[in-house]
């Protein structure tokens, strides 16, 4: 019985001692290997999108960042319409958002009654989970007919004066676009400032409280102005998201290459253009062109994301992180 | 302090509790018209045919995305096989080994990973696999899928795992059993349910992408017969029909975003209802 002497997990010695000198070593590099994939593919990203716009870099070289012109016709191609309306749209985006997410961070983490708390949190989560296209559909069939017919004739006569919103309108605009990005970020800064509050220690809303402030004051003082750095950071996430949004802005945003100063004009992102354009490029410059906006998007996101990131990390630990 | 002074301070308690009441209200707002559109708008269009027939030509009316749907479910099987095994595994090792310092580095990867814009995902696939096999394919589309799950995956698994309490890991150690086996055979094990969950909301949230599907799976107005084909997807299919001028079009486009919202949706309810007390613990 030396050789068959059974162990706990019903092996033999054996195999238990195999297990220990080779599965346990050829199991950890796997794992590693698996968790390294995280690197490369970052790095095969990156190398990717610079090696397939080479020719444009080549030939268009940093102008291409400075250039308005996109013409695939005549094959002159420059990005400033779509990083205007990426930045603007985002813009938009944010200044709707940011402040109706944080405030309902604070109700669901300070202020709300408990059973609303669970059955708000579960409906925002839902919202988190519709898909872009879904989103766009709505979009193009409910909201840009309302925003047509009713909101932006109301913006047009009461804030005129701004050029802002001047102007012939379409429906289809940088403002639609702005709006369907700020319902997708919405429940991102929602759930990431959630977190963020929660992890304001309660020992600071106890001290607040012992002053005989109220609730709000609570709030205000002692968990608003401590987690700053962590709701900055939800919102540099958001952001993120924002830039790189694709299919709803597609079909909202009016898909037209110019710059125009007002709001109800359309506009067109980094995003969309590749969405739009990529299987109808033919020529390699023009692909090649493609690539490079989809480089200009990658780093830009990117940016804001490590950003993001080393906010959220340097406020409260590796605990906090966003949900998707 | 003067009583005006009081009664103001209490105003003001209420005031922002009622202004940050209508803000959570109309952050919900949209999920709400969204559905009822989609059920207003769809729900005439779901029927029998929907799910089982071939997409008509334009001008016909009728028809439905029977291989729309199958293609989506070929497309997170595809997916699956790619991410489920990286992220699982991944995951295992910023859980179970790992040094502090590198951990750090590749959960930051991970999440700075899961910010790259999906549209970008599907320019790199295009490259990697549609140029090299000279055409858009159900393979193509499931990798991009599959790539986009790994972070995912991976973050939850590591979450999960955290979660069981040392003292299995110890008393299966004690007990002379080979590390890999008492991570697998233990700690996975008493994890399970919280990776599969985490599995489940990683597919519901890669089945609704379209940027990346566009030139990888592409789409296709037939039945994919060969993975090296393009092969549609509802998602897809949902675009498609949106931004074309004809009406039965947009009935189908209803009808499908409302089946795969649906899906999505019983999807992440159910699952967060299934483990309401471990994301309780967690929270």
């Amino acid at each position: 019985m030396t050789t068959e002497q059974p162990t706990v997990a019903g092996r033999t010695q054996l195999e238990a001692e195999t297990g220990r000198t080779v599965g346990d070593p050829v199991f950890k590099w796997l794992t590693l290997a698996m968790a390294v994939s995280v690197f490369v593919l970052i790095g095969l990203i990156g190398y990717e999108l610079a090696h397939g716009s080479r020719l444009a870099l080549s030939q268009f070289g940093w102008r291409f960042l400075l250039d308005s012109d996109w013409d695939p016709v005549n094959e002159h191609f420059g990005a400033v319409p779509f990083i205007f309306g990426t930045l603007v749209s985002s813009l938009i985006a944010l200044v709707i958002a940011v402040p109706l997410s944080i405030a309902t961070a604070v109700y669901l983490t300070e202020l709300a009654p408990r059973g609303l708390k669970e059955v708000l949190t579960l409906f925002i989560e839902l919202l988190a989970a519709v898909p872009s296209v879904i989103l766009g559909l709505w979009g193009i069939f409910v909201m840009v007919p309302w925003l047509r017919l009713h909101l932006f004739p109301w913006l047009r006569a009461a804030f005129g004066v701004l050029p802002l919103f001047q102007g012939p309108i379409y429906g289809v605009s940088m403002l639609a676009g702005g709006i369907i990005i700020a319902i997708m970020i919405l429940p991102i800064i929602t759930s990431v400032s959630r977190e963020i509050l929660r992890s304001v220690p309660g020992l600071q809303r106890e001290a607040a409280y012992a002053l005989g402030a109220t609730r709000w004051e609570v709030t205000r003082i002692a968990v608003l102005s401590y987690a700053k750095k962590g709701l900055f950071g939800a919102v540099i996430l958001g952001l993120g998201r924002a830039l790189g949004e694709t299919m709803a802005v597609t079909m909202v945003i009016g898909n037209r290459p110019e710059i125009a100063k007002s709001l109800f004009a359309p506009g067109y992102t980094l995003a969309s253009v590749v969405a739009n354009e990529f299987t109808e490029a033919t020529t390699d410059v023009y692909i090649n062109a493609l690539f490079e906006i989809g480089l200009v998007l990658l780093g830009v996101t990117v940016l804001v994301n490590v950003l993001a990131q080393i906010l959220l990390k340097t406020f409260a630990g590796p605990s906090v992180r966003p949900q998707n | 302090m003067r009583p005006t002074n009081h009664r103001w301070r209490k105003f003001k308690n209420v005031l922002m509790q009622v202004i940050t009441c209508v803000c959570a209200l109309l952050v919900i707002a949209p999920l709400g018209l969204i559905f009822y559109h989609l059920l207003k708008s769809g729900l005439g269009s779901v029927n029998w045919a929907f799910f089982t027939e071939l997409p008509k030509p334009v001008g016909e009316s009728g028809g439905g995305m029977a291989n729309a749907i199958v293609g989506t479910f070929e497309l997170l099987a595809l997916a699956a096989c790619l991410g489920v095994p990286v992220g699982v595994l991944g995951g295992i090792y910023l859980a179970e080994y790992g040094s502090l310092h590198l951990n750090w580095w590749i959960r930051f990867g991970a999440d700075v990973l899961n910010g790259v814009p999906s549209i970008i995902w599907g320019m790199v696939v295009w490259v990697l696999i549609v140029v090299p096999m000279k055409g858009f394919s159900a393979w193509a589309g499931g990798i991009v899928l599959g790539m986009m799950m790994i972070p995912l995956v991976m973050r939850t698994t590591e979450e999960v795992l955290l979660l069981v309490p040392n003292g299995y890991r110890e008393a299966a150690l004690a007990l002379g059993i080979a590390q890999w086996r008492a991570v697998l055979q233990i700690v996975v094990r008493t994890a399970l349910k919280g990776i599969v969950t985490g599995v489940l909301l990683a597919l519901a949230r890669v089945a609704g992408e379209t940027a990346p599907l566009l030139f990888t799976a592409f789409g296709n107005q037939f039945w994919n017969r060969n993975l090296s084909d393009p092969i549609a997807a509802v998602p897809l299919q949902i675009f498609k029909y949106a931004v074309s001028p004809y009406e039965d079009w947009h009935r189908q486009a209803w009808a499908g975003a409302l089946v795969l919202l649906l899906l999505i949706a019983v999807v992440n309810v159910s699952v967060r209802v299934l483990t309401r007390d471990r994301f309780a613990q967690r929270s």
